[in-house]
């Protein structure tokens, strides 16, 4: 299993103009490990992340997405796997950071911990590229292949977590970041 | 509102949000407006149609959208916006998004205004807009399309959603 931190720090180094969607426990590590106008952490409501980030890539499709979904996340927005499977978006890069609980309240497991596949889920939704990773050098050998492909593109990373982070929920919602995120698509 | 009212255009409907500036539907089919609206919709050209499983996804996709400088309707049924209320509570009112929905009354009596339907699903969707202070209006009769790009236009001047509830079936 990767530490979380660590796996994001390798995606980090990867990511070059890519706008990136994090969402919970991932927002919190990903806005420092890498700083940028493109990290739009604005979704506001559990789940929600997968469908921001198709918005996003199907209005700007000269630009690459990659969400950074949670397994708790995206098991209460299923439907969103057939969605963007139909909308078909080649700039769609759909990463679930599975680490099989609900982190934030108490680290609860997830319904099905341990037995569901993401990639599987995402195949039978017309992902054409899927990939699971739980060892950072797998992860590290072939980030930047995966991350560039074609897509919609699902990628499990299996993680625990790691090094700790602030908590700030106000700053992944904050309204000035969201706008300089879109002043910055506009250029 | 009359019972009698001029019938609601669907291609008029579709040239007013084109006016508006809509590129994006967002979509699931409503029993209001799926035959005449959506359909027409799917075939047009210069729309992109974007169908969803859920319609809280679609508050979040056009919302995504609205940051990449593109324009988009949610096109659902009453019954999916009231499913959708944490979404659109958190999503587009305190996220500041200009969602704009069109939403079908599905069963509503024909020149009854919706807070005086007989149906209890349909009678609290515009009290309940109200508690949340998201702007609607009521498109019902020919006249009512008039409200189309207004509404739109002011959805996007104050960044905040807006709804248009369908009364009729459009033609």
């Amino acid at each position: 299993m990767m530490k979380r931190d660590e796996c994001l720090k390798v995606l980090a180094r990867h990511r070059e103009n890519k706008i990136v969607v994090p969402v919970y426990t991932a927002a919190q590590e990903w806005i420092h490990i890498s700083p940028s106008v493109l990290n739009y952490t604005f979704t506001w409501a559990m789940g929600q992340g997968s469908s921001h980030a198709l918005g996003l890539a199907l209005g700007r499709p000269d630009m690459r997405v990659i969400v950074l979904d949670g397994d708790g996340s995206l098991l209460m927005n299923l439907g969103s796997l057939i969605t963007i499977g139909h909308a078909a978006p080649k700039n769609l890069i759909h990463c679930v950071c599975e680490n099989g609980t609900y982190e934030t309240t108490d680290a609860l497991p997830i319904p099905g911990s341990g037995r569901i596949s993401f990639t599987g889920l995402a195949q039978a939704a017309g992902y054409p590229k899927t990939y699971e990773f739980e060892d950072l050098q797998d992860w590290e050998r072939d980030v930047a292949h995966v991350i560039n492909e074609d897509g919609p593109v699902m990628v499990t990373l299996k993680m625990v977590p790691g090094e700790e982070y602030p908590e700030d929920f106000d700053r992944l919602y904050d309204l000035h970041h969201r706008e300089a995120f879109r002043q910055a698509l506009q250029k | 509102m009359s019972e009698t009212g001029q019938p609601l255009g669907a291609n008029k409907i579709i040239e007013e949000l084109k006016r508006a500036g809509i590129h994006f539907v967002v979509a699931l089919p409503d029993r209001t407006t799926s035959r005449h609206l959506l359909e027409a919709m799917i075939r047009d050209p210069d729309l992109r149609v974007v169908q969803v499983c859920k319609e809280d996804e679609g508050i979040s996709i056009c919302s995504g959208l609205y940051c990449t400088g593109q324009r988009a309707l949610l096109l659902i049924q009453h019954t999916g916006l009231l499913d959708s209320i944490n979404a659109l509570c958190n999503v587009a009112v305190e996220g500041q998004n200009p969602v704009c929905i069109m939403a079908g009354l599905l069963l509503k009596e024909p020149g009854v205004a919706p807070t005086q339907s007989k149906r209890y699903g349909v009678r609290i969707v515009e009290p309940i807009l109200d508690a949340m202070g998201v702007e609607h209006h009521l498109v019902e009769d020919s006249e009512d399309i008039n409200k189309i790009v207004p509404a739109i236009d002011g959805a996007y001047a104050r960044s905040g959603p807006v709804v248009l509830l369908i009364g009729r079936e459009p033609e």
